[in-house]
């Protein structure tokens, strides 16, 4: 019984830390695409920087993807669960 | 047009509530310096902008601004969870307490509510982007006073972040107002409109105004 629920409990807290993890990693992914962004916007002919923005913004596609297969959606579009899975928390601002 | 985001542009997570410090960080929520008038001064000056470089990046950056809103409403919200009313009260916040509880409401550290006067829009590029220049260096100072006062890590490093962004967006901003300047300062080789000519034939303008770069009137509105 106690072993059961520690071993909920540790479960619980390395899937949380696993979340925060994936999510981390898809911020600073896709922190690079914003970042990018901008620096195209005033330096539209430069192709090397179109080339890294290319590469960020697929590999933060397939990571937003996993993650939100993983744990629910980032943009209510993706919401494909029922019941209606976009309200669940936590939301941005609760840590 | 936008789409929300479940997630913060960078991860807040504040371990021990602090009141105090939470007061003065509204002010880059509702401030004269804060997100909340950076994104609105930049969504609203993209409008009269001459040239694409300058649409897109008062776009972008307008948009930028609005996830440093929600990163220092996180910040404000984290800082004053759940502390009691009377220590609200002792740290400053009674007045703000009393109208917002806990809420979080754009007001500057005195507890001043966000006006639209903290914005200036003149449908001149070189003004506007001038503006945006300053702007993003005061917004810089405000985040050095505001790390400055504060040891919590939790705390520093969301406002390092921010203030690093201060600088890039001064940066592309820098670079939006060159061009738009280059392109002000072209010499038109079109054939001009047959209106302006008859309104304005060229022997009556002057070379100044033929060249100024730095007006987008034409010479034929000036001379009305």
């Amino acid at each position: 019984m106690l072993a059961s629920i520690i071993e909920d409990v540790i479960g619980g807290v390395c899937m949380y830390d696993a979340r925060e993890k994936m999510l981390k990693e898809l911020m600073a992914l896709e922190f690079m695409e914003i970042e990018l962004n901008l620096y195209l916007n005033t330096h539209p002919y430069d192709q090397q920087a179109f080339m890294i923005f290319r590469n960020t913004a697929e590999q933060a596609k397939m990571l937003r993807d996993n993650y939100e297969r993983m744990y629910g959606p980032i943009t209510a579009s993706a919401s494909n669960s029922f019941p209606w899975p976009w309200i669940e928390s936590p939301w941005p601002w609760e840590a | 047009m936008w789409v929300y985001e479940k997630k913060l542009q960078y991860p807040v997570k504040i371990k021990n509530c602090n009141p105090r410090l939470a007061k003065y960080i509204i002010t880059q929520y509702g401030g004269p310096d804060g997100e909340l008038a950076a994104s609105l001064r930049y969504l609203s000056q993209r409008y009269s902008m001459p040239c694409e470089v300058a649409k897109a990046t008062l776009n972008d950056i307008g948009t930028e601004e609005l996830a440093h809103l929600e990163i220092v409403g996180t910040i404000v919200y984290q800082l004053t969870k759940g502390v009691p009313a009377k220590i609200l009260e002792k740290e400053g916040l009674g007045g703000y307490f009393a109208d917002h509880d806990r809420g979080i409401y754009p007001v500057n550290g005195d507890g001043v509510p966000f006006t639209a006067a903290y914005i200036g829009v003149k449908g001149d590029p070189i003004a506007d982007l001038t503006e945006d220049l300053a702007a993003e260096q005061k917004a810089r100072a405000t985040y050095e006073g505001l790390i400055n006062m504060t040891d919590d890590p939790d705390v520093i490093d969301p406002l390092r972040f921010l203030r690093e962004r201060e600088v890039v967006h001064f940066q592309r901003f820098g670079e939006a107002l060159r061009i738009v300047q280059e392109k002000l300062n072209e010499r038109p080789f079109y054939v001009k409109k047959p209106e302006y000519a008859e309104i304005s034939p060229a022997s009556n303008v002057s070379p100044a105004e033929k060249t100024n770069p730095y007006s987008n009137v034409s010479p034929a509105q000036q001379k009305k």
